[in-house]
């Protein structure tokens, strides 16, 4: 669909979807021709093969690297711009693990740091018109919510033993409720991921679909004026949620934190 | 294109389409969950203003889980667009 042209002024001329196909960065291949089973696989991304998504992900993960460089490397009294951008963000998840998790859970600081970071700015560069969103992709954000999955639950055990399933078991019910809750709790449990994943895929993805809805009517002489203002409109609600969704997916990762270490009710 | 439209969805799957459409009504839930949050949040944030700051970070966890299974109904909506 998106690779015919369309003079016509109705319909859509590209799909909305389109923006999130990965394709490699150094070969053009047609999307959806992908048939290993017929032997086809000229049309397959191959695993060692740099695409769009590993782009981007390169570039946030410099991006970073780049603020806090440049950031640490006056450590004047007095901050410059971006070093309060650096002193300003450490300072607001360090509060956050601070005030959810408690003192003891500042040890894990550096890495819920480090998740929000990434997916701050891996959704900020998405909105760079011609870019690539990666946290638009369930891949990428499942692999961030099972670490945060398995790492805390690998550390409710060591730090708990077996009174890690007082979660699932809430003392704090009546006896015989205990059974009903404790089958609530366990499908809420492994529900975690599933919604921290798509939470976060969600949103960005529903998002420049949306953006990429209103571009589409832009080709419609008429309408055009009110789609490059819904698009204004959009894309700064966009913004918004880019931090917004980093800001809850470091949050949901103190309180999963927090019931690792404090499992009792 | 039209014609193209028509025939995709008249030969097999206009089910999915129907399905669709219904699982966007999911949406109307998340929106009232979503609003109810924070319409309960500004109300009690009026009434004392001196707690409102400290649960901003409830706030917004609050949101993020009604908000979560809206989400689940875009995720049907986009199964069954592209992967049924």
């Amino acid at each position: 669909m998106a690779t015919e042209a369309h003079g016509e002024a109705t319909g859509l001329v590209f799909h909305p979807m389109d923006q999130f196909i990965v394709r490699p960065l150094f070969r053009d291949i047609v999307p959806g021709t992908c048939n290993p089973a017929t032997g086809l696989t000229d049309g397959c991304v191959r695993w060692y093969e740099p695409t769009n998504v590993t782009l981007w992900l390169m570039l946030s993960v410099l991006a970073i690297i780049a603020l806090f460089m440049l950031g640490t490397r006056g450590r004047a009294l007095i901050p410059s711009r971006v070093q309060s951008m650096a002193e300003l963000s450490y300072g607001m998840v360090h509060k956050i693990v601070e005030d959810v998790v408690g003192r003891e859970g500042l040890k894990y600081f550096p890495y819920v740091f480090t998740l929000f970071c990434f997916v701050m700015f891996a959704n900020l560069l998405g909105l760079i018109p011609m870019s690539f969103s990666t946290t638009s992709h369930i891949a990428i954000t499942a692999v961030l919510a099972l670490l945060v999955f398995f790492g805390v639950t690998i550390l409710g055990f060591v730090k708990n033993g077996s009174h890690f399933l007082d979660l699932f078991w809430v003392r704090s019910a009546p006896l015989a409720m205990r059974p009903v809750l404790a089958v609530i709790e366990v499908i809420s449990y492994f529900v975690r991921p599933v919604s921290h994943s798509i939470r976060l895929a969600g949103n960005v993805m529903a998002g420049h679909a949306v953006l990429k809805v209103f571009a589409a009517f832009a080709a419609i002489v008429w309408v055009a004026p009110l789609s490059i203002v819904g698009i204004i409109a959009v894309y700064g609600l966009e913004v918004l949620v880019a931090v917004i969704q980093a800001y809850v997916f470091t949050m949901l990762t103190c309180v999963y934190l927090k019931d690792a270490l404090h499992p009792a009710h | 294109m039209e014609n193209e439209v028509v025939a995709a969805v008249a030969s097999a799957d206009w089910g999915k389409y129907i399905g669709a459409g219904l699982a966007c009504i999911g949406m109307a839930g998340a929106a009232m969950a979503v609003g109810n949050v924070a319409g309960n949040y500004l109300s009690g944030a009026l009434r004392n203003p001196s707690a409102a700051a400290s649960q901003t970070a409830t706030l917004f966890i609050g949101m993020a889980f009604a908000e979560a299974l809206g989400i689940f109904s875009f995720l049907v909506a986009l199964l069954l667009l592209f992967a049924a």
